[in-house]
């Protein structure tokens, strides 16, 4: 009996702003059947239904179309299929976008879906429960922007069987964008719990590209990675069975060895024994990882059993406004300096200005990221970045924290220089769940 | 016989987030070290070390056949990537924070 040619498939992007150079070294070299494209973070969606409702023909990654053309003409010579949800909270108009492209680059019969029905902003109302101390979406308080259930592969299958060149989405949960072509490929059935978990499994080392292949995990000394500066993204060669080799192109930066892929398997995960997808309840907790040669690691018994019932949904609100502010102090004494301009700020902000609004204070150099966890140490650093940052519900208010800080030039202690303030609009998300029954996910289709 | 060492020279870690709720994973690079990490590295230790940061509920879960340890703490992100005014609204340095815990070792 022959073995079934494994099923080759690549990442092209793990998060809404990565590298473009990788996915077109993968594309170029990578032999792929297809390659996932995942873009969507709880923020850019947000971002993405402001975007379209000041315009109807906006709301799909920024990147898009700079993506589409560095990759799709090679997509398209070498029969790779594209996935993507880099339709963010407009797919329709992004598909209308994509057969542009490829008309503008001569490619001409390029058959283009959009995958919507992820916007479920109509069957949220003041009433939904949200997944937070038994609160509704009434009891948030702020103006809603927009609400997404997470499809899974069942959402992309009917496009793939149609047998598009790229296919679009809007909210799809990141490792069903990657099981979709695996079940397409291998004709796996919906309730074939233990391969969709195994499927699953590989769409999670995947979904994050590079963080499988030495991204976000290089430690100096400890844990050294090879040409990191140029780390390539993932391919995994999966099988019929759902086991799979995840590796890299040889020639790309990075490294894939049993410690990456281990770290990226409990990435995000909290009981491994049930990863929920709308796909499965995927079981991670016996899967055995073996590297097999240099760059290739073997994953094979992940299962799983039976998908939920009900849809996570991420409902967006109005989250005013991040304002943040920052002021350097260095040499000796710095960090008297920069702890009397915080109380200052401190004082100012609160007392004169009544502002009620959450503020926080950092000394970065000394006592930032992990805030008081640790002690100030008693050795003097001497060079300190006041950081305060202010979620402010208004404009006003938030232009109030920088003039402040930037005040302290001439009206703060001594020697404080380099201030910079920036004022970042904010979202704020919350879930909530809908019985699958109310999501009907939808197809559009385009030819160039 | 035993000695002390950064629980960073015998592990390694990777943080994640979702909504409020941080995980981060630890691994020891050998099986011969992985139950002393497992017997001290506990849901209560990182309690008390860090009650500041860590005042929700903390659930350890186990892999030992990949000498690995899941740590899920709630309510340990400031509210989350979207609300918190930590500079690190992710948590991404979290890993770091538990690889600076000491664990006694035995001398083999």
């Amino acid at each position: 009996m022959t073995k079934a040619k494994p099923f080759r498939l690549g990442t092209g992007a793990g998060f809404s702003a990565d590298r473009l150079d990788p996915a077109v070294e993968l594309v170029q070299h990578g032999e792929l059947d297809a390659i996932v494209f995942e873009c969507i973070g709880e923020r850019t969606l947000a971002f993405g239904h402001r975007d379209r409702l000041a315009n109807p023909k906006a709301g799909y990654n920024p990147l898009f179309e700079r993506r589409l053309r560095a990759v799709l003409p090679l997509c398209i010579k070498n029969g790779t299929k594209l996935i993507t949800n880099m339709g963010v909270a407009n797919p329709n108009a992004a598909v209308g976008k994509a057969a542009e492209v490829a008309r503008d680059l001569g490619l001409r019969g390029c058959k283009i879906g959009a995958v919507a029905g992820d916007d479920v902003t109509d069957l949220i109302g003041p009433d939904t429960e949200i997944d937070r101390d038994g609160m509704t979406v009434a009891d948030v308080g702020r103006p809603m922007v927009g609400a997404n259930a997470y499809l899974g592969a069942d959402a992309i299958l009917p496009a793939l069987e149609k047998d598009l060149d790229v296919v679009i989405t809007g909210r799809v949960a990141d490792p069903s964008l990657f099981l979709a072509p695996i079940c397409h490929a291998f004709d796996w059935q919906d309730d074939d719990w233990p391969k969709l978990g195994a499927g699953t499994l590989v769409g999670h080392l995947m979904e994050c590209a590079a963080q499988v292949t030495g991204g976000y995990f290089a430690d100096p000394g400890i844990k050294d990675v090879t040409n990191l500066a140029y780390v390539g993204f993932p391919i995994a060669e999966i099988d019929e069975d759902g086991s799979a080799v995840i590796t890299k192109i040889e020639r790309a930066g990075g490294l894939v060895n049993e410690l990456t892929v281990k770290e990226q398997m409990l990435y995000e995960v909290h009981d491994p024994c049930a990863y929920v997808t709308p796909d499965v309840t995927a079981d991670f907790s016996q899967t055995l990882i073996d590297e097999i040669a240099i760059d290739r690691v073997r994953v094979q018994a992940a299962s799983g059993t039976k998908r939920p019932e009900k849809l996570k949904v991420t409902v967006a609100f109005d989250g005013g406004f991040l304002a943040e502010a920052g002021i350097s102090y260095a040499g000796t004494g710095a960090s008297g300096r920069a702890m009397l301009a915080r109380d200052i700020l401190q004082e100012r902000m609160t007392r004169l200005h009544g502002c009620h609004a959450p503020l926080r204070f950092d000394l970065i150099g000394l006592n930032s990221l992990h805030g008081n966890a640790k002690d100030i140490p008693d050795d003097p650093v001497e060079d300190i970045r006041l950081r305060a940052s202010l979620r402010a519900s208004n404009q006003e208010q938030a232009q109030l924290l920088l003039w402040e800080v930037e005040a302290l030039l001439c009206c703060g202690p001594a020697g404080g220089g380099g201030y910079r303030g920036q004022i970042t609009p904010s979202v704020i998300t919350y879930s909530a769940f809908l019985d699958r029954k109310q999501i009907k996910p939808s197809l559009e289709i385009i030819e160039s | 016989m035993s000695r002390s060492v950064p629980l960073r020279s015998i592990a390694h870690a990777r943080a994640g987030d979702k909504g409020n709720r941080s995980n981060v994973s630890v691994f020891a690079f050998s099986g011969h070290h992985y139950p002393m990490i497992k017997a001290q590295v506990t849901s209560d230790r990182l309690k008390q070390e860090f009650p500041h940061l860590l005042k929700g509920r903390i659930e350890r879960f186990e892999v030992d056949h990949l000498h690995g340890l899941n740590f899920v703490m709630d309510e340990a992100l400031e509210g989350g990537v979207n609300e918190s005014l930590n500079l690190d609204s992710h948590g991404k340095s979290w890993s770091f924070l538990l690889l600076g815990l000491t664990i006694e070792i035995e001398k083999s």
